[in-house]
């Protein structure tokens, strides 16, 4: 479904992304995990047309989406929850669920926004009993929920998600990730970036990991649980005292 | 046969490839950070990781050749320190201080897959009673198939390497419905049946797996029909993995199918480096794309075949490799013709009638080179008429013309008086002066 080759991103003149490809197949939950600065917030916004890759290609669905502004990239079927949530805090939650289906046109919205709002509903039912509330006062699982169901209102084939633990307490977070683990259910793609490893690779079907702009490793979310670089890096078993005496 | 890993061995060319391009990246990634040899041959070479974007662009790594191994002795090119290891083998060390390889707990668990799905291809089920008669030691053999063959659900019996008597005993009591070792092991226990008049309906042998030396296509049906059994080809070499690498398909015994997801496979002209296109005969080169303890890139097998990327008929996408029969460092360079004896033989072989018992005489008269072919003709065709043997001799010379560019006499002989020959090498008397070939230098 979504297949990049060898992207390389700059933010100015320093190279973020170097020379990093990937595929998600339709109807996975690919996850990529790294620490922080490792590029893959960056991936993420290469994805969604919020940068532009200097080399390499990004195609969707068989088309080549790289570099197109971010717009094209939503109505060609990619829709990213960012990262801090970024919702309007003083609109309310239905009012933020609309921005999500901003794109489409009046005929479009009549059509569809009733059947859409009922389905994000249906995915996180607490947002149903806020609908007036101001998105400034949810807690931060809620806020993230809004986050997530509001991308999910362009319809989207392919959903982008960029630390959707973060910030999040743990039981929030596993609230959340229940909910990403569903929707494969729902025929949805996703792509997920973490810091938190072990969750994601709790939900992941396969993962990328990735070091200061590279992909190191590979692999299906079993795989990389068992690998003992990725447990000392990133699920934290002793990292500090077994890997930075080399 | 029941494909084991269908998703990957029916895939599409282009996501495999991707799959590949983006295994060789992290392969190269995690190199460069924890092998010093590479990180100092990509800084003599000026390349960064980032430089392979294509999987064309793996023409630019430099190549690995056993002496870095062995220059390396025994842990330099490992890539994660010893208690990431789980398992160590080594080659056998005949030839020179033995090259030492190393695999995690997930090389291991690859290790089982790949062989698992080599089996499968070979007619392996979860029923089968499977014979090991490799070594069980350094070596990666047995340990690769055991493996394998436990990874399907089959029933293993590391029998080892032993005596023809004692594997037929084991064969006949156990009902080993398989079996995987040598060529001669095989052979041995064919012969030993026979000198002991054992009936092959008291065993139950179905299938066989063969490997670790050259086998020709005589010496298959000989297995075949001694045992009774339909035997498979597969590639083994311990730098790399060790078995699992490729393997024949029972179906269509036509090539053996590489498990590209893992390797990457190149074929290049011995001498100049240069990478051959598809169908092309050559050295074969493989990069590792998963490999954890020792990723190891652009292996010099000296190995020779040819690669096919076309689907086989069998399901498979995964590209073919030609089987092996002799290594670059039989190649012979006739009129500044390059060229392996194996390839001689399969010209020949594809003309009806004639038996590919050959023999290739390389002489030199008068400062220019002479190639004779001399090839034995079955009894049947020697009642035959004369026009008939003529058109026969005509044909095959033209094919080697044709298909090798080589320019030789050729001679029918009769019946037996080449007979069978074990190794394509052996059937080149090359009565050249020493520098005219390039057979020298032999290990």
């Amino acid at each position: 479904m979504l297949t990049i080759t060898s992207a390389e991103t700059y933010y100015g003149n320093v190279r973020a992304l170097k020379g990093v490809s990937l595929h998600v197949n339709a109807g996975e939950i690919v996850a990529l995990i790294g620490a922080n600065g490792a590029g893959k917030t960056t991936t993420l916004r290469t994805i969604s047309g919020l940068l532009a890759p200097r080399r390499g290609t990004i195609t969707f669905g068989g088309r080549a989406i790289g570099g197109l502004p971010p717009e094209a990239i939503v109505r060609a079927g990619i829709s990213q929850a960012p990262e801090n949530r970024r919702l309007f805090g003083g609109l309310s939650v239905q009012d933020n669920l609309l921005m999500g289906a901003y794109h489409l046109s009046w005929s479009a919205k009549r059509a569809r926004l009733r059947c859409d709002l009922e389905g994000v509903y249906g995915l996180f039912p607490v947002l149903r009993e806020r609908v007036q509330q101001l998105a400034g006062t949810l807690s931060g699982g809620e806020q993230q929920m809004l986050a997530i169901a509001r991308a999910l209102m362009s319809r989207p084939r392919l959903l982008l998600l960029d630390e959707p633990s973060l910030g999040l307490a743990p039981r929030a977070v596993r609230v959340i990730f229940d909910a990403i683990a569903n929707f494969r259910l729902q025929g949805l793609t996703v792509l997920l970036v973490e810091q938190n490893a072990r969750a994601a690779l709790g939900i992941a079907d396969r993962a990328y990991v990735l070091e200061t702009g590279r992909l190191v490793m590979e692999g299906s979310a079993e795989e990389l649980l068992n690998q003992k670089e990725v447990q000392r890096a990133y699920l934290g078993r002793g990292y500090r005292q077994v890997w930075e005496e080399e | 046969m029941p494909i084991w890993n269908a998703s990957i061995e029916t895939k599409p060319r282009a996501e495999l490839e991707q799959l590949q391009l983006e295994r060789l990246q992290a392969t190269l990634n995690r190199i460069w950070e924890s092998v010093p040899f590479y990180r100092r041959r990509f800084e003599e070479l000026g390349l960064m990781p980032e430089h392979i974007r294509s999987l064309e662009d793996v023409r630019l790594l430099p190549f690995t050749v056993k002496d870095d191994l062995r220059t390396g002795y025994p842990y330099d090119l490992f890539a994660l320190p010893l208690r990431e290891v789980v398992r160590i083998h080594a080659s056998s060390g005949a030839t020179g201080q033995p090259t030492v390889v190393g695999y995690t707990k997930n090389d291991l668990r690859n290790w089982g897959e790949l062989v698992a799905r080599v089996l499968s291809a070979g007619g392996a089920t979860k029923d089968d009673v499977i014979q090991i008669s490799f070594s069980y030691g350094l070596l990666t053999d047995a340990f690769g198939f055991h493996q394998g063959a436990e990874e399907i659900g089959a029933s293993v019996i590391p029998v080892s390497a032993g005596a023809p008597e004692q594997q037929i005993k084991i064969m006949r009591d156990f009902r080993s419905t398989a079996l995987i070792g040598t060529p001669t092991d095989a052979l041995r226990i064919a012969e030993a049946l026979e000198e002991h008049g054992i009936a092959l309906s008291s065993l139950h042998l179905r299938w066989g797996m063969f490997g670790s030396a050259p086998w020709p296509e005589a010496v298959r049906a000989r297995i075949e029909t001694m045992l009774g059994i339909s035997a498979t080809d597969n590639y083994s070499i311990s730098e790399v993995m060790g078995p699992g690498v490729s393997g024949e398909c029972e179906e269509n015994k036509d090539g053996l199918h590489i498990n590209e997801d893992h390797f990457l496979c190149e074929v290049i002209d011995p001498e100049s480096g240069e990478v051959l296109p598809a169908g092309r005969t050559g050295e074969l080169v493989i990069t590792t794309l998963t490999k954890e303890a020792l990723p190891i890139l652009r292996y010099r097998t000296r190995d020779v075949t040819s690669l096919n990327p076309e689907p086989c008929s069998c399901g498979r996408t995964l590209a073919r490799m030609a089987r092996v029969f002799s290594r670059t460092d039989d190649m012979l360079v006739v009129g500044g013709v390059k060229l392996f004896p194996s390839q001689i033989g399969e010209v020949l072989m594809q003309v009806e009638g004639v038996e590919p018992h050959y023999r290739v005489i390389l002489e030199e008269v008068g400062g220019t080179e002479r190639v004779e072919v001399q090839v034995e003709v079955s009894s049947a065709l020697l009642t035959g008429d004369m026009r008939h043997l003529l058109k026969i001799q005509q044909e095959l010379a033209q094919r080697l013309q044709r298909d090798l560019g080589l320019t030789a006499d050729l001679k029918l002989v009769e019946p037996r008086t080449i007979g069978p020959i074990e190794q394509p090498a052996q059937r080149i008397v090359d009565r050249r002066r020493p520098e005219g070939g390039s057979r020298q230098g032999r290990e």
